[in-house]
């Protein structure tokens, strides 16, 4: 009773604030979930231009990156937005890691130290969003505490919080395995890259932001 | 050899946020698995993430982190509300925590109510070390 007096209140001070200024459309999740994908299918589909380069390197996206106004339309009803895409959370950064990618000592070392600066800007902009698109690897374990310390601190915010199960192109992709692991979400499966199932993804935007 | 430091809740009760995560932190940077009883509070477990990065440098890689919580679902209303209450109060001191240095613990893969830690060995040979929490209270 208490929590939907609070979500009540909280949705209309939402509301009359999105009145005033374009909602912010958070993308978060863990590193190489396919944030930056996500964002550049959604930029192409609806303003006909990318938004950031993507890199099979964990932590290519070390910034904050912003795409204002986005206008989404369907049936007759339009949503804008301006779509925030993280730098992925993550709980270790080793340097090390990126050596074995390919990179030489100091463009990992500079590398690690911008993906930590990364982590610590995507966590402090948890209170600067007003919807949110949980990106994760569905090919991956969802039960991760990066997972769960997100949608946890979306859900103590009360923002509204729309889970994408990505790459389900990949053989050991499981949606099923997500939706166990977040029951009380709306879980959609698709693949940013091959752009499958985006209109479902959509029509579940327009669910997040009613 | 793995050193486990057990933290009572009671230890962190009186703390500040701020001070609750430089404490389980300094444990860290130590070498030492912490397995703190019950959990931080979820901005926490943020903030734990966030001053872990500012930490981290050649030495310190991060950490790796897992909380293993009693299923609530089961419980029922009053029960759930009554506990929720106490959490207010006392600090949620259900199921634990573990955080353990990255350079020392790889991995920590995470059923509901079971945790496999993998140490550096352990991972090479594909095998875990495995702690089984309960379903319901501690």
């Amino acid at each position: 009773m208490f929590n939907a007096i609070r979500q009540f209140i909280n949705k209309f001070f939402r509301n009359i604030f999105s009145k005033k200024k374009n909602i912010a459309l958070g993308l978060y999740g863990p590193p190489n979930g396919g944030k930056t994908t996500l964002a550049n299918k959604v930029c192409m589909d609806w303003l006909g231009e990318e938004m950031g380069t993507v890199s099979n390197i964990a932590h290519e996206t070390r910034e904050i990156q912003i795409k204002e106004e986005i206008s989404l339309e369907k049936n007759g009803k339009v949503i804008k937005f301006n779509l925030v895409d993280t730098p992925g959370i993550a709980t270790r950064i080793d340097y090390e890691d990126f050596l074995k990618a390919g990179l030489n000592e100091k463009e990992a070392k500079q590398r690690a130290k911008e993906a930590t600066k990364g982590v610590i800007e995507s966590i402090k902009w948890l209170d600067d969003v007003d919807a949110v698109v949980v990106v994760l690897d569905s090919t991956k374990d969802p039960y991760s505490q990066v997972n769960i310390t997100i949608i946890g601190n979306l859900a103590a915010r009360d923002i509204p919080v729309l889970i994408v199960a990505n790459k389900i192109d990949l053989k050991k992709s499981s949606v099923k395995k997500i939706q166990a692991a977040f029951p009380q979400y709306e879980v959609i499966g698709i693949s940013a890259k091959d752009g499958d199932n985006m209109d479902k993804f959509y029509e579940g935007l327009f669910e997040v932001f009613k | 050899m793995l050193s486990l430091q057990f933290v009572p809740y009671h230890e962190i009760e009186e703390l500040g946020s701020a001070r609750r995560v430089k404490k389980l932190l300094d444990i860290v940077k130590q070498d030492n698995i912490v397995l703190l009883q019950g959990r931080l509070k979820k901005e926490e477990e943020a903030d734990l993430i966030a001053i872990t990065m500012e930490e981290i440098d050649n030495k310190f890689k991060g950490i790796e982190l897992a909380v293993v919580n009693p299923d609530k679902k089961t419980d029922g209303i009053i029960r759930n509300v009554k506990q929720n209450m106490v959490n207010l109060l006392l600090g949620d001191r259900q199921g634990f925590t573990i955080i353990g240095p990255a350079s020392i613990v790889k991995d920590i893969k995470r059923d509901p109510d079971k945790i496999q830690l993998y140490t550096e060995e352990a991972k090479a040979n594909g095998k875990g070390n495995s702690v089984k929490g309960r379903k319901k209270g501690t």
